[in-house]
């Protein structure tokens, strides 16, 4: 387009420019923040910085609650990411594909771990697996399971949203093609479908991971003594100390959660999906 | 190649039948049209066919075998959608060698059968695209490829050239219908294009509100039609209400004049005059009755004229004059006109609705 030279259009342009940069630091900030409290090598967290020193990272890898919170983090987001689309998958079929009364009912309802607040659905799961435990015996409170299943339920609207948004978008046809030529539904699900819908499907276990692994609020309630997430070994840190140990185990965090969305961006166009 | 045969097909949607009770046979290497306007069936009849519909009652057979209850991947029928269907996430060679694939042939044998498939729509040298990368024309060619390269015991084509431009539409007719007459394939195809429908089928099947209103080669159609509906689908006409009279050749039209038919249906109570059969002249023609008439309007469309003449109050009729390269056309609006028509060109029709 050719760009009007007008003094008032190019204020426009300079300030609309200017809005975006100040966005784009307001978002990037904290991270940097982070990055950079982590190297200070003051005991407490605090400005200016007396000088540097890389002995946080030391530190942490020192702290064993941290590097079993960090274990068992990832398993519990691996356990939540699989078990998450497992359960959605063939829910996102049915709202992609069915046309049936009460569809919007239930995409509003699998919607709703985003509406409840965090601290209730930990809360609520917490006197549930109680009474479950009561009446059955299953120990859920304050094992990697329970801990799982509360997960499973924050990534199910994500993984509902993004997975059928992507299977609206292929062209019911090609399935229709695929089974005139002699593919059975499941072969036609497994070669034809899922290739289709892989972005969307990456995307959504992507999310589900980075939402169950940095999840503090419903953890809170199911985590027992000895077996903590990171987050939360984060915090039991925080009550006693506020040295940059935290702001070293965050850079980590931050470095592994955007090496793993670089390295997917390389192989799938992820801004497709989402 | 196989024959088909449905029998007492209806397939019934809430209170709508969207088939009502449809009986069509398609003999072996057959090209069948399913022709009609959008609503009328013709699409869920095919898709029934191809096994994705099912009926609510009926029976479908092909090759003598009760194929009611198999589910589509078992039917072995080719099948070619208005919107390609190509598989977006495999290249051309996939495309085709998915059905192959999937009847478990592979090595030397199916690299040949997906090269001569690809061959016969001449495509080669494109195997290595993806569909994105192919125009419309192309994609549909594939998509034919793909459907013919698992030599199906039938194929199935849903408006296959709807989504062409009209040059391109024309080309891929064509080789539609050489592959059919090469292959000996029996082919049903849906369209509502009476004109694609009228020069690739060897019969159609004129179909409205569920039901069949004639079944017949394109002739038979354009010449002898059933009833006013495929009188009007097919080709133009012009509608003339009357009635026979009692010498048996001569149609009374209401408040008009007097036409000379042959072998003229006794109950007729509505005479069709294809626009291209009548003769206009500016001075009466010495035989047969004359139909007077004065020029309303004049279009001119290349290779004809339609031109408008008003033959009586209120009634009008529609008129196509070839158009002759060198020709000065010298009717001008307001001239008097005279029409006459071969006894043998017209045709009466009982119209239960006039």
């Amino acid at each position: 387009m050719v760009q009007g030279r007008r003094l008032t259009e190019r204020f426009g342009r300079y300030g609309f420019k200017m809005a975006v940069v100040l966005c784009m630091l307001f978002i990037i900030m904290p991270l940097l923040l982070v990055c950079w409290l982590s190297v200070f090598s003051n005991t407490i967290m605090s400005m200016p910085p007396q000088g540097y020193s890389l002995k946080w990272y030391g530190e942490m890898l020192r702290q064993p609650q941290f590097i079993s919170g960090l274990v068992n983090s990832a398993l519990i987001a691996a356990g939540a990411t699989v078990g998450g689309l497992v359960l959605t998958l063939p829910a996102s079929f049915a709202l992609a594909r069915l046309r049936f009364r009460g569809r919007d009912t239930v995409l509003q309802f699998l919607m709703l771990p985003l509406i409840v607040p965090a601290i209730v659905i930990g809360s609520a799961l917490y006197m549930m697996f109680v009474a479950v435990e009561i009446s059955t015996g299953v120990p859920l409170t304050g094992s990697i399971w329970g801990l799982t299943i509360g997960h499973i339920l924050l990534t199910i609207p994500w993984s509902v949203r993004l997975v059928t948004a992507n299977l609206i978008g292929v062209n019911p046809a090609i399935e229709e093609a695929a089974l005139s030529l002699g593919a059975t539904p499941f072969v036609t699900a497994m070669k034809i479908t899922l290739p289709n819908i892989w972005p969307g499907l990456v995307a959504a276990a992507l999310f589900s991971f980075v939402i169950s692994f940095s999840n503090l609020e419903v953890s809170m309630f199911l985590v027992s003594a000895g077996e903590t997430t990171l987050p939360i070994a984060v915090l039991q840190y925080l009550q006693w100390k506020i040295d940059p140990t935290v702001a070293a185990i965050s850079v980590l965090q931050i470095v592994v959660v955007g090496t793993g969305l670089m390295l997917t961006n390389r192989f799938i166009s992820l801004t497709k999906a989402v | 190649m196989a024959s088909v045969t449905l029998t007492s097909i209806t397939k019934r949607y809430g209170t709508v039948n969207a088939i009502d009770d449809l009986s069509l046979s398609v003999t072996e290497g057959e090209f069948l049209v399913l022709l009609g306007p959008s609503g009328c069936g013709k699409t869920t009849t095919l898709r029934t066919i191809a096994g994705f519909v099912e009926a609510t009652s009926g029976k479908i057979e092909m090759g003598g075998v009760d194929i009611t209850n198999e589910p589509p991947y078992r039917r072995n029928i080719g099948l070619v959608f208005q919107n390609y269907a190509l598989f977006p996430h495999l290249t051309v060679f996939e495309n085709v060698a998915f059905g192959l694939r999937r009847r478990g042939i592979k090595g030397q044998d199916l690299l040949n059968r997906v090269s001569s498939a690809i061959d016969l729509v001449q495509l080669g040298g494109l195997t290595g695209r993806m569909p994105l990368q192919l125009s419309g024309g192309q994609q549909q060619r594939v998509a034919i490829a793909r459907a013919i390269a698992i030599q199906p015991a039938l194929l199935l084509l849903d408006e296959p050239l709807s989504n062409l431009d009209a040059k391109l539409r024309y080309d891929v007719r064509q080789e539609l219908r050489r592959l059919q007459k090469e292959l000996g394939i029996t082919t049903v195809m849906v369209t509502h294009d009476q004109e694609e429908a009228l020069s690739v089928g060897n019969r159609l099947v004129v179909m409205n509100a569920g039901k069949v209103e004639q079944i017949g080669s394109p002739e038979e159609l354009y010449r002898a039609p059933a009833n006013r509906f495929v009188a009007s689908f097919i080709g133009n006409a012009n509608f003339l209400p009357g009635h026979v009279h009692a010498d048996g050749v001569t149609f009374v039209v209401d408040g008009g004049p007097n036409i000379i038919g042959r072998d003229l249906n006794p109950q007729a109570n509505v005479l069709m005059i294809r626009p291209e059969i009548v003769h206009i002249a500016r001075t009466p023609a010495d035989q047969s009755p004359v139909i007077e008439g004065e020029l309303m309007a004049r279009s001119y469309m290349g290779s004809y004229h339609d031109i408008k003449v008003k033959v009586g109050d209120d009634r009008f009729l529609d008129i196509r004059l070839p158009a002759r390269m060198d020709e000065e056309v010298s009717l001008r609006l307001g001239d008097k006109v005279f029409l006459s028509v071969r006894p043998s060109d017209v045709v009466g029709i009982f119209d239960v609705n006039s």
